[in-house]
């Protein structure tokens, strides 16, 4: 470990800060692909919304915005003890990353098992679309879109949970060893990366899904 | 490394005023203000994001590139947005 990370610089690199400057480039390329991966399913949300507005609203209340707080607030937080695991592995403090790594994924399956209650009660009242979708109210068939259009926003955003949530058992493992050091950490931050995007969409979903129509 | 990586103190302050401003977004989405309901969700929501791109994922340190990057990804988003609406909310 006493290399300065000099084990880690590719030789079609000057030195580990271009290197870090250019998977820091690179995960971004990336991030704009998923930017207009969910921007799609949002626009698809956009449109329905704006030509059945009342439906739409109405349709949003049977989802629960306590719990879709509660799950708000625990994002929040995951994204805050990531950020901190970037700074704990800069700062060469592997117990704190260990530590701030296991919160992360905790929180992280913390809203996972939500989600999936949340799920589980749409199932029961019959609000998942298909043949066995009953919506007690007018506007049945657009009711269904707006069911239609959360289970994919939200069901995509969950899919980019688990995945990050393998990818901070990964870190984990590789933690543990003491592979990240103030000098070479990369792999940490570009997952942070990814892990707050996930938040960012969150941030999103959360008010266009459930807070929409409250008021009415 | 040079590069600038949120400090404790910084990431706790951010995140203490995400949850501030998401009490305030579910506060407000139960006060009915017409249109202006919807203007001011998402202007929370885009200064909470701002605030995770700029401080938890660095972009306020990182080199002009990145920030670029990050800057017209998030603007073909709102291109794509703007002219799919500017048809559909003029369709007779």
């Amino acid at each position: 470990m006493a290399d300065g990370g000099a084990r880690h610089l590719a030789h079609h690199f000057e030195d580990l800060e271009q290197q870090h400057q250019a998977a820091s480039l690179g995960m971004w390329v990336f991030l704009v692909t998923e930017v207009m991966f969910f921007g799609g399913a949002l626009l698809t949300y956009v449109v329905y919304r704006a030509r059945y507005a009342d439906a739409f609203a109405h349709a949003s209340h049977h989802l629960d915005v306590t719990l879709g707080t509660f799950n708000t607030v625990v994002l929040i937080t995951s994204s805050l003890t990531m950020a901190l695991s970037v700074w704990s592995a800069a700062a060469d403090r592997r117990r704190t990353l260990v530590g701030m790594l296991s919160a992360t994924m905790l929180l992280g399956s913390v809203f996972l098992v939500v989600k999936g209650y949340e799920y589980a009660h749409k199932f029961h009242e019959h609000l998942v679309p298909g043949p066995f979708f009953r919506y007690p109210g007018p506007d049945a068939p657009e009711a269904e879109l707006f069911f239609s259009v959360y289970f994919i926003l939200t069901g995509i955003h969950a899919l980019h949970m688990v995945i990050g949530i393998g990818c901070l058992a990964y870190l984990l493992l590789r933690a543990r060893r003491g592979a990240f050091t103030a000098a070479w950490s990369t792999p940490v931050e570009m997952v942070g990366l990814y892990w707050h995007f996930v938040d960012i969409v969150w941030i999103f979903l959360f008010p266009l899904l459930y807070l929409i129509g409250r008021h009415a | 490394m040079t590069h600038g990586v949120a400090s404790p103190r910084v990431c706790l302050t951010i995140w203490a005023l995400l949850l501030l401003f998401t009490a305030i977004t579910v506060v407000v989405a139960g006060i009915d203000l017409g249109v202006m309901n919807v203007v001011v969700m998402l202007a929370i929501a885009v200064t909470k994001a701002l605030l995770v791109i700029l401080y938890f994922m660095d972009v306020r340190d990182a080199p002009q590139l990145t920030r670029i990057v990050v800057a017209s990804g998030f603007a073909w988003f709102v291109l794509l947005v703007a002219f799919t609406m500017a048809d559909v909310l003029t369709r007779g």
